[in-house]
């Protein structure tokens, strides 16, 4: 036997024949990561430890959970008041969904800050985006389980988007309902994909690791790292790090599910779903309200679809859009002040969302939507053309400047 | 300092960021509605460290029975529930045998028998369709989640339940409509429920609309969310046990990367 790290037997047994021992300590212990990282590169753990969170409640959830239009609120309720703890596992399962979006959110505005989508990284920020989609499927399709009266019209009025396509769009609502309204077996497909979509993110997220592990992480200064002084093996320093963004992570968390479990749902889902009543204003869960707000910009049903879909497109091709070769925005001083335009106008959209259609909020949709693609389309492919860049340091570990030029994106990818 | 260590410290941006996502959570919940301000009451429930008061609740159980239950039913609720806002077993038997349930006999016929604790409450109406037919077209919503099921409900439900008055001279109140300052639109289905003396309380207060309004949104709101009292106790220890986490592992942390940080 080839002389091992490890000192007990099982262990050096195990892993000189199936090597997940090395494994484990070379991707999770020594793997070396930037030194510099702050608090924004907690972001990825805790997204991690959400969809685990989400999955082990989820699981248990369904257990005591019927999926057929007549007994699934029941059931619901059932949960909340008979099943031992039961509110505990659907108050965290419920609001969990919103803070994994929280954290995710923030995960990818802290790509977009520091550049973290360019190259060689393109394809871990676009498995990220893919995940971001499976979230919102597998999210969108556990709000309609509980058959409220959100739920219901909710699921009516996303499932109807899709016969905003020429010719088959019908057709398609058609298929995706299993019948001629939102009804049982729209019920019952959706708590089918609702229980194997997860575990399809997992997939994804191992995908994620395995392209984020190939480089290693990312970090505020956005340059390479250089050598060994620029990085700490992951444990302790980044496993400490990460406890302890854990554990505030879930002070906020409890304190949502312990004190304020209703926040961020809609009163109108504690009514049992009813097809002919149709609740004054529906409104999705506030983490699809910027995309909402989007598709309701438009004043075209098959353009907003479009453009609502075309949101998320645009962030598949962000490494490509994105003709700057400086990751950081630190030494970006214009797309810096873009950055926090762009976030302000997600936020906006956000707002837009919630409020009816109708006045001033349809036209400041409209000004947000176009600023939205703006910052996309137009903003990322023609910025370096015009912006001067800050020098960049040497190394994460030498803070001295390189060279004292003032070189454009342009010219810095030059060098390189 | 380095750079890598001053970028490291720059919270700024993370305080930003975080204010901005709260701002963000708090407006975007909900949709704009009518604008229709409810007075705002101090209930013994709200709160992080509210509970219920089991007096205000036992008077509010005895106006859902004596007022609201000839046409609102309580289907999510088991007369065993009642135990949690202090009746004991006796009590919630004799409770449950003044209704009566349809249950099979042994020779398959349908037949009565006295509701047990075990049972739900039973329904005033044998179904929606019933009900709609005695209230002239209009639907007694049950009242299991009603608190839950309506923005700021127990301040809504207080408001409603004492938001009758005379109709303005230029509105024209339709017959079986009656006018409620609190009601969106103004014109209910429901008739005043409660007038001064309506029931009257063992424990001899006084039984004014406002005092019964509070108690039996104070009942409703523990219908709705019986679990309330368990969730904020145990919260409270996650709490504690969560700060002190935080505070171990932030300075575990800090001493972790003292040697890197005065590199």
């Amino acid at each position: 036997m080839s002389k091992s790290k490890f000192k007990n037997p099982v262990v050096k047994w195990i892993d000189h024949r199936l090597p997940v021992f090395s494994f484990m300590d070379h991707e999770l212990n020594h793997y070396p990561t930037p030194k510099n990282l702050n608090y924004f590169w907690n972001f990825g753990s805790l997204a991690g430890f959400a969809l685990v969170t989400m999955i082990v409640t989820g699981i248990v959830l369904s257990m005591n959970y019927t999926a057929h239009v007549d007994y699934a609120f029941d059931s619901v309720e059932r949960i909340m008041r008979d099943v031992n703890h039961g509110w505990l596992i659907r108050y965290i399962h419920m609001n969990g969904a919103s803070f994994f979006f929280i954290v995710v959110y923030i995960h990818i505005f802290r790509g977009l800050y520091y550049g973290s989508y360019k190259a060689p990284r393109e394809l871990l920020w676009i498995l990220g985006v893919l995940i971001l989609l499976l979230m919102m499927a597998t999210a969108f399709m556990g709000y309609v389980l509980p058959w409220g009266q959100m739920s219901f019209w909710g699921a009516t009025v996303i499932t109807n988007l899709f016969s905003a396509i020429p010719l088959v769009g019908e057709s398609i609502v058609t298929w995706l309902w299993g019948g001629f309204s939102v009804d049982n077996s729209t019920l019952n497909r959706f708590f089918s994909l609702h229980f194997v979509l997860p575990f399809v993110i997992v997939g994804v997220v191992i995908l994620h690791l395995v392209a984020l592990h190939r480089f290693g992480s990312n970090n505020p200064i956005g340059i390479d790292v250089s050598g060994t002084q620029d990085t700490v093996p992951f444990s302790p320093y980044y496993t400490i790090k990460d406890l302890f963004g854990l554990s505030v992570f879930l002070s906020f968390f409890a304190a949502a599910v312990f004190f304020f479990p209703n926040f961020m749902g809609h009163p109108d889902n504690y009514i049992e779903a009813n097809p002919m009543v149709t609740p004054a204003h529906i409104v999705p869960e506030w983490y699809f309200l910027p995309f909402y707000a989007i598709l309701r910009a438009i004043p075209d049903k098959l353009g907003g679809v479009l453009f609502m879909f075309g949101a998320i497109a645009v962030l598949f091709i962000l490494p490509w859009l994105d003709r700057s070769s400086v990751r950081s925005s630190q030494f970006r001083p214009i797309y810096k002040i873009f950055f926090w335009i762009l976030l302000l106008d997600c936020i906006l959209l956000g707002y837009l969302g919630a409020m009816p259609a109708e006045g001033i909020y349809v036209i400041l949709s409209r000004i947000a939507t176009a600023y939205y693609f703006f910052h996309f389309l137009i903003l990322f492919p023609l910025l370096p053309y015009i912006e001067k860049t800050k020098p960049l340091p040497i190394s994460i570990s030498e803070p001295i400047l390189g060279g004292g030029s003032t070189a454009s994106a342009f010219a810095v990818r030059e060098k390189k | 300092m380095t750079i890598a260590s001053s970028i490291f410290f720059n919270n700024n941006i993370l305080k930003v960021f975080l204010s901005l996502v709260i701002i963000s959570l708090s407006n975007l919940s909900f949709a704009a509605g009518e604008k229709i301000i409810y007075p705002q009451l101090n209930w013994t429930f709200s709160g992080i460290l509210g509970t219920f008061d089991r007096a205000s609740q036992q008077r509010g159980l005895q106006v859902y029975k004596e007022v609201c239950s000839g046409c609102h039913g309580m289907r999510l609720l088991a007369y065993r529930n009642l135990k949690s806002i202090g009746y004991n077993d006796d009590e919630i038997k004799a409770f449950a045998a003044e209704n009566s349930v349809n249950t099979i006999n042994d020779d398959g016929e349908v037949v009565e028998r006295p509701a047990r604790p075990s049972d739900k409450f039973v329904s005033p109406y044998p179904n929606d369709k019933a009900a709609r037919a005695a209230n002239g077209g209009a639907y007694p919503p049950d009242l299991s989640l009603i608190v839950k099921a309506r923005p700021d409900g127990a301040n809504y439900l207080h408001a409603l339940l004492t938001g009758y008055v005379d109709a303005p001279a230029e509105i024209n109140v339709p017959d079986g409509m009656y006018y409620n300052k609190y009601y969106s639109g103004n014109l209910i289905g429901m008739p005043q429920p409660l007038y001064d003396d309506g029931v009257e309380y063992a424990d001899g207060t006084k039984a004014t609309p406002d005092q019964m309004a509070k108690d039996v949104t104070a009942f409703l709101a523990w219908a709705s969310e019986p679990e309330m009292e368990d969730r904020k106790r145990l919260g409270i220890s996650v709490m504690l046990f969560l700060l002190l986490l935080t505070a171990l592992s932030y300075f575990a942390m800090k001493q972790i990367w003292a040697p890197i940080k005065n590199q």
